[in-house]
Order: structure tokens, then C-alpha cells, then sequence
């Protein structure tokens, strides 16, 4: 059986949810059901020349019942542009799901979640399905108070929610990571789940690393194909001679990767 | 309808064979179609040893098209004999493997790999002379009649027993006389082009944005070109030409031919859709029953001028 599909999907609802950033909802029902937590689609957003390559992006919520796969993007370029301009009953190309590197959903007692900005989003389904699993506490960091999105659903999935904005707008003022680790002086996690922009995802490697806490990161790399083949989105990986340059690709070994494997 | 092609020796169901680097060694895209339907598989470009390649960014979006620096990285020959070439000897299609001279890009070290290759249950060997990523050999050798010829006479000496396809870039001003160096050489074949050296700028940070600053184009941006030197090149030389560049669909692939195309080669548009090289077939056939062609060989450099 094949694990990854290439399928006409249906966009079955879309949402703005603030400026720049859209939910779309896509009827998907074979990519819903062996999607998991952290794994991707790459979607085609012109058919007609427009843009080239798809666009991989990170899936929010998955409903295996209902058949359908959410995700939600930001505009940032041409090709995100384009496809905040799709409306409900439009058909787009979406292969999926990607990635061969997801987060590892088990039993656990306690576990850490950190996301900032757009990087919350991919961390939803993770926290959704660790409900009951773990007590789960979900940081998320936002620059200020009108970018601070989705808090209400991570309320409702994560155990606790912990939200801090750079400049003090909105909750607690300073980055996310230094909340989790004043947290961590009282209990370690079992493990730290990540999702961000680059220098966040240093810090929380730094840190779980230099305390031997396992950690998960999902990273991000410009794409070609999403399957493997054009080897474009490589990360370093650490290797036993330290001068050695070696990689692993984004889509193929990612995009979730053990913190103490990648060199980013 | 016959759509069998005989290229350089090599029995191809169809002429539509997925170029070096867009298709890694086959695995990516069989999850999506049968691989024994195409009319070859080109692998990745392979050298005798593991290669690494260039640090990230090393691929972007262009308009109608893409660039890449990938740097030719590679597990090298050794784990293709060992894990990749069995598992694609699984399938009822033509391997033809693409290689080069690894870091060290000398003859010597084509030679060395073609001396390998040579005793493999492989198809055909297309050497790589024309990747603009890599700081030694390809594009050293590749742009001129003399450095093609030498290369050439080398490989072709202890490739005894398999077809030799040399694989240009359209980074020359004549096309015709990198072409006569192979052909000169005893290079069974040619495929081309290769990708385009290019360059792509992020105004805000005043940056190239691939890692080494440049990038060999590809994709539809690149076709009009390669149309033009499958056209010069398959009427300076009399053996066959494999066209590629920029290909996306069985039409892209008939004015190949048209232009004196034996065979086509996708490439980028492998990475866009996975499905493309056996869609191409299809509107290959297509394009035969709209013209009632009978044997596709029919129109292999059949485009009259004006």
C-alpha cells in the first residue's frame, strides 16, 4: 500500500486568522488517515505558471473520522499569495503526507512544547494527540500581542498554555524558552518538543542538550520535490569526526529531528 | 503504434527517460508510478566515493523554473552496488547510470569509475561533464572540443562493453564543437543541455540565495534554448542526442524530437510532479494518434525550417 498519495483535494473551508495567516480545511480522506504528527503536504498552488515548484507546508490538525487534513501558511511569497486567494469548493494538487521524521507520540508523564510564531501551528496535532497521554505544557511565543494566535485551541488540547510576547503586549514579557527553563529548575520534562524560527530552535537545542533532555525539533530547509529525490533541503548532521561534513534531508529524514543529531 | 526507441543500443520502451538528479535513484518516485514503465532511468550522479555537497540554501524557485547547487552529493558507488542498483534491477527498465570524477574531478577518476561500471548489469553510462555546482571537473572538460575529446577517449577505453553517453552543458557559445569532441571520441551518444549557470538575488539582504552564489538553472525557462542546441547538435554529429531541458509534458517532448531528439530526458518537472514522466508518455502517444504516426522514430528531426 502506499504511504504517500498525490491527490485533488477539495478545499472545504478557509479561514483568515489574522493578517497573512490563513486555515484552510482540504477534504484528503487517504492522506487523514496514516498522516501523522509533524509530517507535511507539498502543495501545488498554480497550475498555470504562476509559481513552479509546490510549497511544503506543515499540517495542523488532522480529522481521520471526517476524512479531512487543516493547514495553516502565512503569505509570504508569491505562491503563498496565491493560495490565500483559493476559496472553499476550489480544487488544489496536494501530496502527502511527507516527511519520514515525526514526532514520537507515546505514554509520556510530562512533556514540553515550545513553538514560536507561525512554528505553534505544526505543534497542534502533537499536543492534540498527547491529550490524556501526558500532561502536556504547550509555550508559545509570539513578537507582540496581534500576532498571538490559536490560544484557545491549544487551551484545549495541551494540559497547560504558557504564551509570551517579545515586547510584553500580550501575558508574560521575554522568549518562551525562558519560561521552560525556569520550569525545568522545578521538573524536567520527559522530553521538549520544538517548532520555530531559527534562533528559538538553537536555544531550545543548546538547552536540552546541555541538561540531557530529550528533545524533538521540526525544521524547515527550501524544498524541491518533498520525496527524496532532488536532495535540496539538506541539514548538517553531527558526525564523530567533527570535521566532517555530513547531511540529511528535510523531507526524507525530517522534518522532525532528534536535537542531538542535527547541527543547525 | 510502435513508440520503441533504440538509443545508443539501449531498447527503450518509449523515449522518455528521467534526467540525472531529479530522480535520486528511483525510490521517491516509485511510491507514486511503475518504474517499468519507463524508457530508462538515469541515477543520480554517482562518483567512486561518498560525495557531499553544498551547504544549504541549495535549491529556490525561479520564474518558470529553478536553480540548484546541490554539488553532486552522493552515497557513492559502493552503496549504489550494494543496496540501489538491485533494487532497480527489480524493474523491466534500462538503467543507465550518470557519473563523475567525484572531489577530485580528474581523468583519472572518471576513468576510474568508468572502469567499474563497465563490469555492472547496467544499460548505459552517461558521464557528466557539464555540472556548474562542483570545483573540479565537469565544466572543466566540458566546454571545449579538446577537453570533451579527452575526457571522452579516456572513459571510452575502458568502457568496453557498455553504450557511452556524454552529457553537455549549454554553458558554450557553439554547441557543436563540445558535441564533435564526443563524437570524436567514440561516445556512442549525447544528451543535452544541462543546466544554465545563473544567479539569484534577495534584494532585502543584498544576497545571493543559493549558498555558493550561483545555480544551474533549469525547468520551462530553459526549453527555447535547449530546443535550439538538441536542433544544432543532433545536425553537427551522427551519433543519437537525448534532449532534455525544461521538458514538462509529451508535447515538450515531441518538439524535442522534432528538433532531432532520439530520446528526451525529464528533469525539474519530476520535482513539481512526480507522475510527470509517465504523463508524458501518455501525451506522447496522444500526440501520435491525433497525427497518425505510426513509429515515433518517424519524427525524430523531422521539423522543417522555414
Amino acid at each position: 500500500m502506499a504511504y504517500k498519495y498525490k491527490l485533488d483535494c477539495e478545499i472545504l473551508d478557509t479561514e483568515k486568522i489574522i493578517e497573512g495567516i490563513y486555515k484552510f480545511k482540504i477534504k484528503a480522506p487517504e492522506i487523514a488517515e496514516i498522516a501523522k504528527a509533524g509530517q507535511f503536504l507539498e502543495i501545488q498552488v498554480s497550475t498555470t505558471g504562476e509559481t513552479f515548484l509546490r510549497r511544503p507546508i506543515s499540517i495542523y490538525n488532522i480529522e481521520k473520522a471526517e476524512g479531512t487534513v487543516e493547514f495553516i501558511f502565512q503569505v509570504k511569497g508569491k505562491g503563498t499569495e496565491i493560495l490565500s486567494t483559493k476559496k472553499v469548493g476550489d480544487i488544489i494538487n496536494v501530496i502527502g503526507p511527507l516527511g519520514n521524521g515525526a514526532f514520537t507520540v507515546k505514554d509520556y508523564k510530562k512533556v514540553a512544547i515550545i513553538g514560536g510564531g507561525i512554528g505553534t501551528y505544526p505543534l497542534y496535532e502533537l499536543a492534540k494527540e498527547l491529550k490524556g497521554r501526558a500532561e502536556t505544557t504547550m509555550y508559545m511565543g509570539f513578537r507582540n500581542k496581534s500576532l498571538v494566535t490559536l490560544e484557545k485551541e491549544f487551551e484545549e488540547v495541551a494540559s497547560n498554555v504558557v504564551i509570551t510576547t517579545d515586547d510584553g503586549s500580550y501575558k508574560e514579557k521575554g522568549y518562551a524558552i525562558n519560561v521552560l527553563k525556569e520550569d525545568c529548575k522545578k521538573e524536567k520534562p520527559d522530553i521538549i518538543f520544538a517548532c520555530g524560527p531559527l534562533p528559538m530552535l538553537k536555544a531550545v537545542q543548546e538547552f536540552a542538550n546541555s541538561e540531557n533532555i530529550k528533545c524533538e525539533m521540526s525544521l524547515e530547509e527550501r524544498m524541491g520535490c518533498g520525496i527524496g529525490a532532488c536532495v535540496g533541503c539538506n541539514v548538517r548532521i553531527v558526525t564523530e569526526n567533527p570535521d566532517e561534513v555530513k547531511y540529511n534531508y528535510v523531507c526524507q529524514h525530517g522534518p522532525v529531528f532528534n536535537s542531538k543529531k542535527v547541527i543547525i | 503504434m510502435k513508440t520503441e526507441i533504440d538509443f545508443c543500443g539501449i531498447k527503450m520502451k518509449n523515449p522518455v527517460t528521467v534526467a540525472s538528479g531529479t530522480f535520486g535513484y528511483g525510490r521517491g518516485h516509485s511510491e507514486f508510478i511503475d518504474l517499468n514503465k519507463l524508457g530508462a532511468i538515469i541515477t543520480k550522479g554517482t562518483s567512486l566515493k561518498p560525495k557531499t555537497g553544498n551547504k544549504p540554501p541549495r535549491i529556490c524557485e525561479t520564474d518558470s523554473g529553478m536553480m540548484n547547487c546541490i554539488g553532486l552529493e552522493n552515497p557513492g558507488l559502493d552503496y549504489f552496488m550494494e543496496v540501489d542498483l538491485p533494487w532497480l534491477k527489480k524493474f523491466d527498465t534500462p538503467i543507465i547510470v550518470n557519473c563523475f570524477g567525484g572531489t577530485e574531478g580528474t581523468v583519472e577518476a572518471y576513468v576510474e569509475i568508468c572502469k567499474v561500471l563497465n563490469t555492472l548489469p547496467i544499460d548505459g553510462v552517461e558521464i557528466n561533464l557539464s555540472c556548474p555546482n562542483v570545483k573540479a571537473g565537469c565544466l572543466a572538460f566540458g566546454t571545449t572540443y579538446e577537453g570533451v575529446k579527452e575526457i571522452t577517449t579516456a572513459c571510452r577505453k575502458v568502457l568496453t562493453s557498455k553504450p557511452l553517453i556524454v552529457k553537455l552543458t549549454p554553458n558554450v557559445t557553439d554547441i557543436t564543437l563540445p558535441a564533435k569532441g564526443a563524437e570524436d571520441a567514440g561516445a556512442d551518444g549525447i544528451s543535452l543541455i544541462n543546466t544554465l549557470t545563473a544567479m539569484k538575488i534577495d534584494i532585502e539582504k543584498r544576497k545571493p540565495i543559493l549558498s555558493i552564489n550561483t545555480g544551474g538553472l533549469s525547468g520551462p525557462a530553459i526549453k527555447p534554448v535547449a530546443v535550439r542546441m538538441v536542433y544544432q547538435a543532433s545536425h553537427a554529429v551522427k551519433i543519437p542526442v537525448m534532449g532534455l531541458g525544461g521538458i514538462m509534458n509529451g508535447d515538450d517532448a515531441i518538439e524535442f524530437m522534432l528538433a532531432g531528439a532520439k530520446c528526451i530526458s525529464m528533469g525539474s518537472a519530476n520535482l513539481v510532479d512526480p507522475e510527470s514522466s509517465i504523463k508524458a508518455i501518455a501525451g506522447i502517444e496522444d500526440y501520435m494518434k491525433r497525427h497518425n504516426i505510426e513509429d515515433i522514430n518517424s519524427i525524430i528531426g523531422a521539423v522543417e525550417m522555414n
